[in-house]
């Protein structure tokens, strides 16, 4: 491995400010089970390895008073996967994080170096983006609001500017009242990348005889995480019921919502196949969770 | 190449090393201070070969770089057994249940049973599974091994 400054700030102006290296090649590092890999296998050659392990005020889980929460973007993964508010409140994320890798990987990969790293498979990104998250950057101009909807600029791209830091994921309070579910297709029970993942958010109508709003997000599927927003207007308004849902699995599997991607690991008839079977199953298993008032 | 001082907790011990920033915990631990229990087998935190214990968690230490092991504290295999040689009840175990085949993924297994149990003393199957799960044995021994936690686990006292 070729040498590199390791620095370890203990601020957040520090840590942008070794980030702004004039070189361009300074990395951050969370838990760096996606960076020592590219070092090791995929060449990345940074010039300064940035630590964010002792920037204060980066890992934590908040449970926002009004129905939201709040996640530092350098909480491990596992614990999203083990916090009693995610699982109540937004079931999905802590699902998504218990699936990522094997617990080694768990206790060191972070929720925001998932994001930052920006695979096309990144199992957080489906239930964050079906939960109308927003990624909160801090960088030497100050702090800014990001939709995730806007993150993702390309495979292993992202709106984060070099000297920035992605600090916070916010999942806001009007996502409280709905129930969300998240499917990794993969084949094996562990240690995998999904060959599709599926993720649905739904609220339901007081009566539950309507959908009154839904959010359908895939990962794999398409060059990053996307949001299905043609099968989402379609469930509007529309019962839960087994033919619509599957209708809205065929329009989230039509080139009119993407053209799915054939890769190494999966062709796209397959992908289609599977996202036609998921989305109806992860709307249904939303609906379970929605809380009764 | 630049050289980096860390100092932390081995096995109960303070330690320091003066090593190149470029190494992982794995490799400080096996080139430095000659522990080879932990192993290098895929090097990119597939196989669990290099799982040691860092501040109670499960980690691959070949994912881990070693400047930010400063003032954790490590345990690796070599340091599970009391100081007079009495096995680990989960050592015992894994002899006793002939959970060792080639023994290249012994020490690791190990390693990341003792974080389960540490946390849950009593797991159900499905939890050592999962527990498990981020440690390839290449020999297949899997039935033997997941045994061999449950009897570790009813050993405890």
């Amino acid at each position: 491995m070729k040498a590199f400054d390791y620095v370890r700030p203990t601020s957040l102006e520090q840590a942008c400010a070794a980030l702004a290296d004039p070189s361009g090649s300074a990395v951050a590092l969370a838990g760096g089970t996606d960076v020592l890999v590219q070092m090791r296998a995929s060449g990345l050659r940074p010039s300064t390895v940035v630590s964010l392990r002792d920037v204060p005020g980066l890992s934590f889980i908040r449970a926002d008073e009004d129905g939201g929460v709040t996640i530092g973007a350098v909480t491990p993964l596992g614990e999203i996967e083990h916090s009693p508010v995610l699982k109540e409140r937004f079931a999905a994320v802590a699902q998504a994080a218990a699936w990522v890798g094997s617990a080694q990987v768990r206790n060191r990969a972070t929720v925001g170096g998932n994001l930052c790293n920006a695979a096309p498979s990144a199992d957080t990104a489906g239930p964050l983006l079906a939960l109308d998250a927003t990624a909160i950057l801090e960088g030497p101009q100050g702090r800014r609001r990001v939709p995730l909807t806007e993150f993702f600029t390309g495979t292993y791209r992202t709106a984060r500017a070099a000297d920035e830091v992605l600090v916070e994921i916010e999942i806001p309070e009007e996502m409280g009242q709905f129930g969300s579910a998240y499917w990794k297709h993969t084949r094996r029970k562990a240690m995998e990348l999904p060959l599709i993942g599926i993720a649905v958010a739904l609220r339901m109508s007081q009566d539950r005889s309507q959908i009154q709003d839904a959010r359908v997000a895939l990962t794999v599927a398409a060059p990053t995480p996307i949001r299905a927003y043609l099968a989402e207007d379609f469930l509007k308004g529309k019962p839960l019921a087994d033919e619509v849902l599957r209708e809205a699995g065929r329009i989230a599997s039509s080139t009119d919502c993407c053209t799915i991607r054939t890769s190494l690991r999966c062709e796209a008839w397959y992908r289609e196949e599977m996202v036609q079977v998921f989305v109806p199953r992860m709307a249904k298993r939303a609906a379970e969770r929605i809380k009764l008032p | 190449m630049k050289k980096v001082s860390v100092s932390f907790v081995l096995n109960g011990d303070p330690v320091t090393a003066e090593v190149p920033v470029t190494w992982s915990l794995l490799k400080t631990l096996r080139e430095h201070f000659e522990l080879t229990g932990a192993k290098e087998g895929c090097g990119v935190g597939e196989c669990g070969c290099c799982t040691v214990i860092v501040d109670g968690d499960a980690v691959n230490s070949c994912l881990y770089p070693v400047p930010e092991i400063e003032g954790r504290s490590v345990v690796t295999v070599e340091g599970i057994a009391e100081k007079d040689g009495t096995l680990h009840p989960l050592q015992k175990a894994f002899l006793e249940n002939n959970a060792v085949q080639c023994g290249f993924c012994t020490s690791g297994m190990i390693m990341s049973a003792k974080a389960l149990l540490d946390k849950h003393p009593d797991p159900p199957e499905e939890d050592i599974r999962t527990g498990l799960s981020g440690n390839f044995c290449r020999c297949t021994g899997y039935v033997q091994i997941i045994e061999a936690v449950q009897m570790a686990a009813k050993a405890k006292p």
